[in-house]
């Protein structure tokens, strides 16, 4: 990998991006998804509707945000909606094309495991949880996966289900009446899985350069299936390594210089 | 009618031993001066409500403050863990809790409901996921037009709710503008609330945008200058990223935690001075 001039996470977030329609609506968590969705915009999708559950809709950071509820987020949306308006009117009412999500496990069915390591009551790691993750999942049309890949993450069997991907597979996850269609990418750092049309089992079919397909099977803990006709995933343009590498999070505030000093209060 | 207190007055009449305390504000507008002052006044026994329990419940939860939490979203926002809310959970530290976990779908649905004075909330979360086999509150029920099966959580109706505004005017209307999360709906489902303000002006209205709580459904309003931080007030402070990102390893290990707090928050005066210390140390 030492001749490439990028990062596994930066060909991970470009081929995200990718996966974004010029036009789509996108409801965005923290982090890779978030930088994947602002090159989006920034390159082939300027009409890209950007929604955080924060309540901001439509906005246009110019600096990437570090939490979903940044200023820089509700000082440059459109409007500013309250968080039971958010879940309610925009995500259940259907109004949300595309969702994006990570996890801390996954399986093959693209399920999600977002709560803890371990049993429930008494696990080994306490996950942050849910969030908007469940309804994210059940309400957008479809959601992208987000995850490095790897035999911790891509498991058998998910420790808790947080979030609902293809369920048990086959038709399962239509007995859940729920309009989303569900999970159609997970985009890793060696490639691109999507579910099979008919079981709704994970199926490898890109690699980005320089991924063999053993090594995608190494990182997965279950049979992985590969598809017959393996798509190398197109390399990072010069454009977007450019736009993604000057995506970081402000640390500036303004607020060291409004506390007094402890002199000052004496 | 509401009262204009001093914040260290108005916790100290309202937060009793025992009671559950709502305290929003989605990323902005966190009411850390009031957790402070619930920490400084070692309130305990709390159940302690809020969507993302952030820096203001790390802190609350590991002084022992709480017997239980209400929450949808438990880690440090773009940073990572919130290690005492983990430490209680794992390892007891530094009692045993009851955690009840939502969604936040869920939590914003029964805010809203106890907002509008329902018993319960009803949605269509959770579909699939594991949540209604570890949380007993999480129900079911049909509608009795469509036959759909729909979610049904308690609604919430905390003895108190606290949240932070930019402004109130001298009569105790609020103002707030930016993201409003779940703060209007949190003082409106709560028994008595308590709203710390960044400054107090002659008079607030909606024609410059933003949102009013209007006075009668406030119950005191006190002034707290940079009293979210380190989340921030759209219009009067940034958010301290850095703070965040240093609350890691202030938070990772309990005794260091304890012996942080002693030296910055309860040896402080108030919160001003314990701000002016952080700022001292280059915390901020």
């Amino acid at each position: 990998m030492s001749e490439l001039s990028y990062s596994p996470e930066e060909m991970m977030v470009v081929a995200a991006s990718r996966l974004l329609d010029p036009d789509d609506v996108v409801f965005i968590g923290i982090g890779l998804p978030s930088k994947a969705a602002n090159l989006a915009r920034q390159t082939h999708a300027p009409e890209l509707s950007m929604i955080y559950e924060s309540g901001t809709i439509d906005t246009k950071p110019t600096v990437l945000p570090l939490s979903i509820g940044d200023p820089e987020l509700s000082r440059t949306a459109k409007a500013v909606v309250s968080v039971p308006e958010m879940f309610n009117y925009w995500l259940q009412g259907g109004w949300i094309r595309t969702g994006f999500l990570g996890a801390a496990q996954i399986d093959r069915f693209a399920n999600l495991n977002s709560t803890v390591i371990g049993d429930y009551r008494k696990p080994k790691v306490r996950l942050p949880g849910a969030g908007g993750a469940p309804e994210i999942a059940n309400f957008c049309n479809r959601t992208l996966v987000l995850l490095r890949q790897n035999p911790r993450t891509f498991v058998e069997k998910l420790d808790f289900m947080t979030t609902v991907g293809m369920l048990h597979g086959g038709k399962s996850r239509q007995g859940l009446n729920v309009p989303g269609r569900g999970p159609q990418a997970v985009i890793t750092d060696l490639g691109i899985l999507e579910p099979d049309a008919e079981n709704g089992e994970l199926v490898l079919t890109h690699l980005h350069p320089g991924v063999s397909a053993e090594a995608a099977i190494e990182s997965t803990s279950w049979p992985l299936k590969v598809a017959d006709q393996l798509v190398e995933t197109e390399k990072p343009s010069t454009k977007q390594l450019e736009i993604l590498r000057a995506l970081v999070p402000s640390e500036e505030s303004n607020v060291a210089e409004l506390i007094p000093s402890t002199a000052d209060l004496e | 009618m509401t009262e204009f207190l001093e914040l260290t007055e108005a916790v100290k009449r309202y937060v009793k031993p025992g009671c559950s305390v709502a305290a929003e504000g989605f990323t902005h507008l966190i009411p850390h001066a009031a957790g402070a002052e619930i920490i400084r006044q070692g309130i305990r026994h709390l159940t302690l409500i809020r969507m993302t329990p952030d820096i203001i419940f790390d802190q609350l939860i590991g002084m022992g403050c709480a017997d239980k939490i209400i929450f949808s979203w438990g880690g440090n926002p773009g940073v990572g863990s919130l290690f005492r809310l983990r430490d209680a959970y794992e390892n007891g530290v530094p009692h045993e809790m009851e955690f009840e976990e939502h969604a936040h779908a869920a939590m914003a649905n029964a805010y809203a409901a106890g907002a509008a004075g329902m018993p319960c909330a009803f949605f269509k979360g959770y579909r699939g996921t594991q949540y209604p086999e570890v949380n007993p509150k999480i129900r079911f029920i049909e509608c009795p037009f469509t036959g759909e099966e729909l979610t049904v959580i308690p609604s919430h109706r905390p003895d108190v709710a606290i949240v932070h505004a930019q402004r109130a005017d001298r009569q105790g209307n609020i103002w707030m503008t930016g993201i409003l999360g779940v703060q209007k709906e949190a003082v409106l489902a709560a028994r008595r609330s308590i709203v710390t303000v960044e400054e107090v002006v002659n008079d607030v209205d909606e024609s410059a945008g933003g949102t009013v709580i209007p006075r009668w459904a406030v119950d005191v309003v006190c002034e707290a200058r940079l009293g979210a931080f380190p989340s921030y007030a759209e219009g009067y402070y940034d958010r301290s990223n850095a703070f965040y990102q240093k609350w890691g390893e202030v938070s990772r290990d309990y005794h260091q935690f304890l012996e942080w707090m002693e030296l910055y928050l309860l040896t402080s005066d108030d919160f001003t001075h314990y701000l002016a210390k952080l700022k001292e140390d280059a915390y901020v």
